[in-house]
């Protein structure tokens, strides 16, 4: 038994190296361009950064968990429809109708207490499927390409709630949205007694639950044999008697619907509002990260957001050595592109390997015939 | 009639970064790499050449505008160029995800943009003070009508946009590396059967819609505002869909570059015209048009679309 089970854990340390490279590579050309920019406190700063969520105790990790909420979602969005074969670079836009939806729910409907953030959120990942369907809809329909269509929504969407906000929920003194009522407000279900302080609720308890479903559907369910299929070979499961075309616009959909439950989750929050200034949600474009670190699994989009999170923490922090947070973006894309470099890495270095084994093969092959 | 010619020129002069950015990642993908990192191109190029055009002018020197322009521009292509070897190198050499490597990119853009800008000054914008448009080119604003419509009011990158399309419509369809470089985007295997070198031409190809991306870069910035503030406003993607929508094809290309820049001119200028202004609706769905445009237009022009066979895909000599 214990035999076998060292067997079972080596392909999944197979499978996370390369990411565990990349993030190793991504961290020292951080380091060495925060050494460009200021030697001095380069040291100091990268460590910040590393001690990420833990500079302020229970505090620092409960915004932390607060913070990946959202980005974990967003990457299971992304990473979701990764596996249909499709790039959904459109969660920002998902995001942002999901959040307006249910702040509007939140601000004008009178729903009793334990219902009434329910709904809202439900509605908010709703509102984002329908966001995600549309594009998966025109790939289906007349074969659009989804990397286009998603962006194009983005701003579609982004400016739809620009005018929504001013027509419906608007608080004219800071040009953003209106509190939501109390009753629309994520419960915390003791979560802040654990970290004091903090600005964690519930939405990360709705997230991970989120992620092990959606590990469920992938893993055991027709449905998401089918969609991974349809991802690895379209004609080939067209062939096999796959609706792909339907595919398409399930996964778009349930990409988009979790976009939305992002948006909703990260919204419904005292002093949070979407204001009624022009730009794309960040953490739309942080899910495309949290994808790609994640290998497109939801258990890898949890841990990739988590450290997504953990890190920015590190980068809040960082400001203290007068290094700007961006220097986190400069790093994470870093990690992405060696992450792109080390699967091909890895897959020349096994080549090597085998060609050398079947080098000293032939040889002690060789040499037995002598003998 | 001067609405019209007004919207004319504002049509041209958004239509013109367009044509540039999609014609490099027209060179790209006919030779069978996809290059949706146009938007980090163009960001990086935009960044560096909004950068040098300030230095120019802090430095009070004597330099006509013009050249102050085509400096910045060429400096943003150079940029462009060189970021774009990164994309390159992992689509090509290592045989990676073209669409992680090129995201990375896009993603890597703004941060260093902004993450530079405020390290080295305070605030991530960089405001530049030159007025680029000219009034009149001299001799040829005088011709009639062509001189109203081609030679006044008009940006030098409007020149250089009309100049890139007839020399790379010449270099792709009508030079012996042209034809080579698309055989590699159709059928990399035959191609590389006859001797051609697919890793070189590639590289090149890519370098070449890096330079071009830079150089649309700059020149979105420089047309459309007084500053740069990292971001090229999606720009790099709407030159993707023009790409599409041109089906890959130069003049198509420009066409479709036309007619996104005319809806990009109706989302900022509707209030300039009279019966759009009286119809009263707000302007964020004016804002939507050029987006909208581009779904509709895309699912009709889609469906027959003919994209270079082996784009996307991994070339791997091995490989039947």
């Amino acid at each position: 038994m214990n035999g076998n089970e060292e067997k079972v854990k080596h392909p999944l340390l197979e499978k996370i190296k390369p990411s565990l490279i990349a993030v190793g590579c991504g961290l020292l050309v951080g380091l060495v361009i925060m050494m460009i920019f200021n030697i001095q406190e380069a040291f100091g700063g990268f460590f910040t950064m590393l001690v990420g969520a833990l500079n302020q105790g229970t505090k620092s990790l409960g915004d932390m968990l607060y913070m990946a909420t959202p980005i974990i979602l967003t990457g299971l969005s992304v990473g979701f429809a990764f596996k249909t074969g499709l790039f959904n670079i459109g969660a920002a836009g998902q995001m942002v109708v999901g959040a307006y939806t249910a702040i509007h729910i939140g601000v004008l409907w009178n729903i009793p207490a334990p219902f009434h953030w329910i709904v809202a959120i439900l509605f908010g990942a709703l509102a984002g499927a329908l966001w995600g369907f549309v594009p998966g809809l025109l790939k289906a329909l007349s074969n659009v390409n989804e990397v286009v269509a998603t962006i194009m929504m983005n701003f579609i969407g982004m400016y739809l709630v620009m005018y929504m906000i001013k027509a419906n929920v608007l608080n004219p003194l800071d040009s953003r949205t209106l509190n939501v009522r109390d009753t629309a407000l994520l419960p915390t279900w003791g979560l802040d007694k654990i970290f004091p302080g903090s600005a964690v609720n519930i939405g990360i308890v709705v997230a991970i639950l989120v992620v092990v479903i959606i590990h469920i559907i992938l893993n055991k369910t027709t449905l998401g044999y089918q969609l991974k299929a349809t991802g690895y070979n379209k004609d080939g499961s067209l062939y096999a008697g796959i609706n792909t075309k339907r595919n398409i616009v399930i996964s778009m959909s349930i990409a988009g619907f979790l976009a939305g439950l992002a948006g909703a989750l990260y919204y419904l929050k005292l002093g949070n509002h979407l204001s009624t200034h022009a730009g794309l949600l960040p953490q739309g474009f942080d899910g495309i990260s949290v994808a790609l670190l994640g290998l497109s699994e939801p258990i890898g989009a949890l841990i990739a957001g988590l450290f997504l999170s953990y890190i920015r923490q590190g980068g809040f922090y960082m400001q203290l050595y007068e290094f700007k947070p961006e220097i986190i973006d400069i790093i994470i894309s870093t990690i992405i592109y060696f992450s792109a470099l080390a699967v091909a890495l890895q897959f020349f270095f096994r080549k090597r390997i085998q060609k050398m084994k079947e080098k000293k093969r032939k040889k002690a092959n060789e040499e037995e015939a002598k003998q | 009639m001067s609405i019209l010619y007004d919207l004319f020129h504002m049509s041209l002069i958004s239509a013109v970064p367009l044509l540039v950015v999609a014609i490099g990642a027209m060179i790209s993908e006919r030779s069978g790499v996809v290059n949706i990192a146009l938007e980090g191109l163009m960001l990086m190029g935009a960044f560096v050449g909004i950068a040098v055009i300030k230095t120019i002018e802090d430095s009070n020197s004597t330099m006509s505008i013009q050249w102050i322009l085509l400096i910045g521009i060429l400096v943003g292509g150079a940029v462009g160029s060189v970021f774009s070897l990164l994309h390159a190198y992992a689509a090509i050499s290592m045989k990676s995800n073209q669409i992680i490597s090129a995201t990375a990119l896009n993603l890597f853009a703004p941060a260093f943009a902004i993450f530079t800008a405020r390290t080295i000054q305070n605030g991530q914008q960089i405001p530049f003070t030159s007025v680029f448009r000219m009034s009149e080119v001299p001799f040829f604003s005088k011709i009639p009508f062509l001189g109203d419509l081609f030679f006044k009011d008009v940006f030098l990158s409007f020149y250089i946009g009309i100049f890139v399309l007839i020399v790379v419509f010449f270099f792709i369809y009508k030079t012996r590396f042209g034809l080579r470089l698309r055989s590699c985007g159709e059928n990399p295997h035959a191609a590389d059967s006859l001797g051609i070198n697919i890793y070189k031409t590639r590289y090149i190809a890519v370098f070449l819609s890096g330079l071009l991306a830079g150089m649309g870069g700059v020149m979105f910035v420089t047309s459309t505002s007084t500053e740069f503030n990292a971001t090229v406003a999606g720009y790099g993607f709407l030159a993707l869909a023009v790409l599409i929508f041109g089906n890959w094809k130069p003049f198509r290309i420009m066409l479709a570059a036309l007619f996104f820049g005319f809806m990009r001119t109706i989302a900022a200028a509707h209030a300039m015209i009279p019966f759009l202004e009286n119809l009263r609706i707000p302007s964020e769905f004016y804002n939507m048009i050029p987006y909208i445009a581009t779904l509709i237009v895309l699912s009709f022009a889609s469906k027959k679309s003919q994209a270079p066979k082996a784009a996307g895909q991994v070339y791997d000599q091995g490989r039947r």
